[in-house]
């Protein structure tokens, strides 16, 4: 970053809470910075090392270039919050740069919560908080990727506000230079022009003039029906990157004499190293050390296959911390305990319908396996990584070696893959791969898990149950559902939007010791299948269509009803299709986007299950990158298909039972459906894309699965279920 | 000293015979475009291309590959020129995290000289790298491109 002179008398208050400031970038530029409360004003002052909590900087090439505080896991989340941006600030998009935030308390998205919350803005966005953003302002003081938060959170705060206020301040320098009002020019593709002379100067020439503006204190954003870059497609900026092999992950960072390090961890969740014969690992070609670690022993090489390769001639001893008895079967069984009896029901209904349902664990599976590279040196350390949240990855060194936080330098690479395994809290293997760096520091080590360190020591998906009990009246119109679930839930996952007179979902729960984490929609993906599968067997049990059924419940939501049309319009539900096909539907909103999904499948007499087609209609207010907001929508419904018919991690002895790819399966390119993805522009405030298409697929499929053989699937994965009957 | 051929050029590498060769273009020749996913040749995100046919690195001993010509993700342009499939890949919008797709577009590029212009049936059967995002639409779509160029 170009050092900064910056004028902090010029920043103004937006709030008490929240205030922009703006100053020159040597050279002539332009920055606009926003910041919140942790930064006093005087924060704001120029400093030769950049920590200015710039988001905008305008150069004298009239090069536009926006920091992100997200990172980028292939969401395209950078490029919709920069389209945001630029949008507001009327840039052309060719000359528009990304930069990713480093991981400094300045960026951290607890500022932009509370810096934009309550700033007035026109139309839908005054409705504030919704869950996930109020879930985001739970991890305040971290930098997080996660809860689909990016666009709605920091885009809708932070991009669009700052690109309105930096406009307003080009335009006035262009309007001094022009002798006019600036309400006569606007910005038009980096250009500030007067409208009725046609003058114009562009965004560089006007940069150093507009930084000695007053900042304007409520910036008037643009009306949605002027834009000219959102809603529109635009390729992502990481992509080129992407095809050529020059993208740089966490797994890739390399530096003079790095070492290598594999481990192996104690199988059973909170077991301890007891024993190793560190003796035939010493002798073998390139080995360092090898480490013993609480949980874990790790071999430190010259060559990662050297390390692995010596890690290989240990055999090292664990205890079970006591979880030696723990299966797939005492989890369940406690499950099913907790539940009790189904719930009660009405005593004058006409039909009462009762059902189990079960999801198991699962893996993320994140193409990329944990690593990072660590070099401790005294008290300080340096750490080289990709993660969803930079800060909580340094705090979880800065921890793991007994340092100030402010001692560790952090770097957040690429993340191949996310779907929340590396969310804050989640950072063992940071903390790991510190533990063995202070161990042979001064060295430089890299460590990288191998695949059966990652799906047999991952954060799961939680295995979840839920006993269902739900009354028809005699005209087959349902008077109540009731649900009691185990293995976590909250008002999102279990919300029903259906008109049912008597609602509810409560909580039984059995502990177990098995780690579980957020995983690509949290709590939804489980409840999903859930209620979504008893929704459908009402139908049923009414005799009614399904879509029918679940449409008359549904008029006081009109979002959900015109997702659920707008599904079934695209399917062409009702058709008549050939023998042992179906559809089936499902309709899940979770943060803040509303889905509904039309599966159509096909069963081979032999019981193989194609899923020919996933058609998906979304409701998430408004969509800032159109292609990359369907891509999400194609990415949820091939995570929630792999889930659905093969995803499961199993427990005997307290361990994982998976290993590798070959056992712990996720769909392939044969299996994959054809996903058409439309949108709904309904207005609401924007919801979230990266996750609100896993939760409806399971239960669309199996209800699919339903219509065209009759064998209902209560418990996940399909693929354990016998097809070809019926 | 074993010797290879890499995208063309020459590399004389000091690793035992047994060293598979992802693990070489990676960290001794420092090629990190390829990369490893599973180890067991399961995933195919470390696909490159031995005399043209497409090669999951992970499992592949390095002392197989002398005399060979390897193909890594940064050879597949030529002259500063995309291949097709990387081209095709930026137009179709296909990589999400994109860790895979450097053994995808290997993968794809290896089956379409041997098959310019697939069939479903063939793509189902010669692409079964995994990627965890979910991309396949856009990959299947991506191949008819360069298929029907």
């Amino acid at each position: 970053m170009p050092s900064v002179t910056s004028r902090p008398g010029r920043a103004r208050k937006w709030t008490r809470r929240a205030f922009i400031g703006a100053g020159t970038v040597a050279g002539g530029g332009f920055v606009l910075g926003v910041a919140g409360l942790a930064l006093a004003p005087n924060r704001l002052e120029a400093k030769n090392d950049g920590q200015l909590n710039t988001w905008i900087t305008v150069t004298p090439d009239s090069l536009v270039t926006i920091l992100i505080p997200h990172c980028e896991m292939g969401q395209g989340a950078q490029t919709a919050l920069a389209m945001m941006a630029a949008e507001e600030i009327g840039a052309d998009w060719a000359h528009v740069r990304i930069r990713e935030a480093p991981a400094l308390d300045a960026y951290a998205n607890e500022y932009v919560i509370r810096a934009f919350a309550d700033v007035p803005v026109p139309g839908s966005m005054t409705r504030g908080f919704d869950y996930g953003t109020y879930r985001i302002a739970r991890w305040f003081g971290l930098q997080v990727t996660g809860g689909s938060s990016a666009v709605r959170g920091t885009g809708v705060y932070g991009m669009a506000v700052a690109g309105a206020a930096a406009r307003e301040m080009l335009i006035g320098a262009a309007a001094r230079r022009f002798g006019v009002s600036p309400s006569e020019c606007e910005a038009r593709d980096s250009r500030i022009v007067h409208r009725a002379s046609g003058r114009s100067a562009t965004f560089g020439e006007l940069a150093s003039d507009a930084a000695r503006l007053p900042v304007p204190t409520r910036p008037a954003l643009k009306q949605s029906d002027s834009y000219t870059i959102r809603r529109t497609a635009r390729p992502r900026l990481d992509i080129p990157s992407k095809v050529d092999g020059s993208a740089v992950y966490g797994i890739d960072f390399t530096m003079p004499g790095m070492l290598y390090a594999a481990v192996e961890i104690a199988p059973v969740p909170g077991g301890k190293l007891v024993s190793v014969d560190t003796a035939p690992a010493q002798s073998m070609p390139g080995v360092k050390r090898v480490v013993r670690l609480t949980e874990a022993v790790a071999v430190v090489a010259d060559s990662y296959w050297r390390a692995r390769k010596a890690l290989a001639a240990l055999k090292p001893e664990f205890d079970d911390a006591g979880h030696g008895d723990v299966s797939t079967a005492t989890i369940f069984n406690a499950f099913d305990k907790s539940l009790g009896a189904a719930p009660d029901m009405p005593a004058g209904a006409a039909r009462v319908v009762k059902a189990d349902y079960r999801v198991p664990f699962l893996a993320h599976a994140t193409m990329e396996p944990m690593s990072c590279t660590v070099r401790v040196e005294g008290d300080r350390a340096e750490v080289w990584a990709g993660v969803q949240d930079p800060l909580n990855g340094r705090a979880t060194a800065a921890k793991a070696l007994g340092i100030r936080q402010a001692n560790v330098q952090y770097h957040n690479l690429l993340l191949g893959g996310g779907f929340g395994r590396k969310l804050p809290g989640l950072h063992d293997f940071i903390d790991m791969g510190a533990r063995i760096a202070k161990a042979i520091s001064p060295a430089p080590v890299k460590m990288i898990w191998s695949r059966e360190n990652d799906i047999q020591h991952d954060y799961y998906r939680p295995a979840a149950m839920a006993r269902f009990a739900g009354a028809l009246d005699a005209t087959g119109a349902p008077i109540a559902v009731r649900s009691r679930y185990a293995g976590g839930g909250d008002g999102e996952s279990t919300f029903l939007a259906y008109a049912i007179p008597a609602k509810s979902a409560t909580s039984g729960d059995a502990a177990h010791p098995i780690r579980t984490g957020p995983w690509r929609s949290v709590l939804n993906s489980q409840h999903g299948f859930f209620k979504e599968s008893f929704v459908d067997e009402l139908a049923h049990a009414a005799k009614k269509d399904p879509y029918r059924f679940r449409r008359d419940l549904l008029s006081d939501q009109p979002r959900f009803r015109a997702a659920l049309d707008k599904a079934v319009e695209m399917a062409g539900w009702g058709s008549s299709l050939p023998e042992r096909e179906g559809r089936g539907i499902a309709l899940c909103e979770s943060f803040g986007t509303i889905v509904a999904q039309v599966a159509h499948v096909a069963v081979s007499p032999e019981g193989r299950l194609h899923v020919k087609t996933v058609y998906c209609a979304v409701d998430c207010g408004d969509v800032v990158n159109t292609d990359s907001a369907a891509a999400q929508a194609e990415g949820g419904v091939v995570f929630g298909l792999s889930a659905a018919l093969v995803g499961e991690i199993t427990i005997d002895h307290g361990r994982v039972v998976q290993r590798n790819f070959r056992d712990y399966q996720m769909i392939r390119l044969a299996d994959a459906p054809e996903i058409p993805v439309e949108f709904i522009r309904s207005d609401a405030r924007l919801g979230g894309m990266g996750e609100p298409c896993v939760p409806p697929v399971a239960a669309a499929v199996a209800n699919a699965i339903f219509a065209a053989t009759g064998i209902r699937v209560r418990d996940l994965p399909v693929k354990n279920h016998d097809l070809s009957r019926a | 000293m074993i010797a290879l051929m890499v995208n063309g050029r020459e590399h004389a590498v000091d690793v035992e015979p047994d060293t598979p060769l992802l693990w070489v273009l990676r960290d001794t020749i420092g090629l990190t475009g390829t990369k490893f996913g599973c180890g067991i040749a399961a995933c195919g995100a470390c696909t490159v291309i031995i005399n043209g046919r497409a090669v999951r690195s992970c499992t592949f001993p390095v002392s197989s590959a002398v005399g060979a010509a390897i193909t890594t993700i940064e050879g597949l342009a030529k002259d500063n020129v995309l291949h097709p499939v990387q081209q095709a890949w930026i137009d179709q919008q296909v990589p999400q995290c994109g860790y895979c797709q450097s053994g995808m577009i290997m993968a794809v590029a290896a089956l379409l000289d041997g098959h310019p212009s697939p069939t479903d049936e063939e793509i189902d059967a010669g692409i079964t790298n995994i990627c965890r995002c979910g991309t396949f639409a856009r990959v299947r779509r991506a191949i008819h491109a360069v298929g029907h160029k």
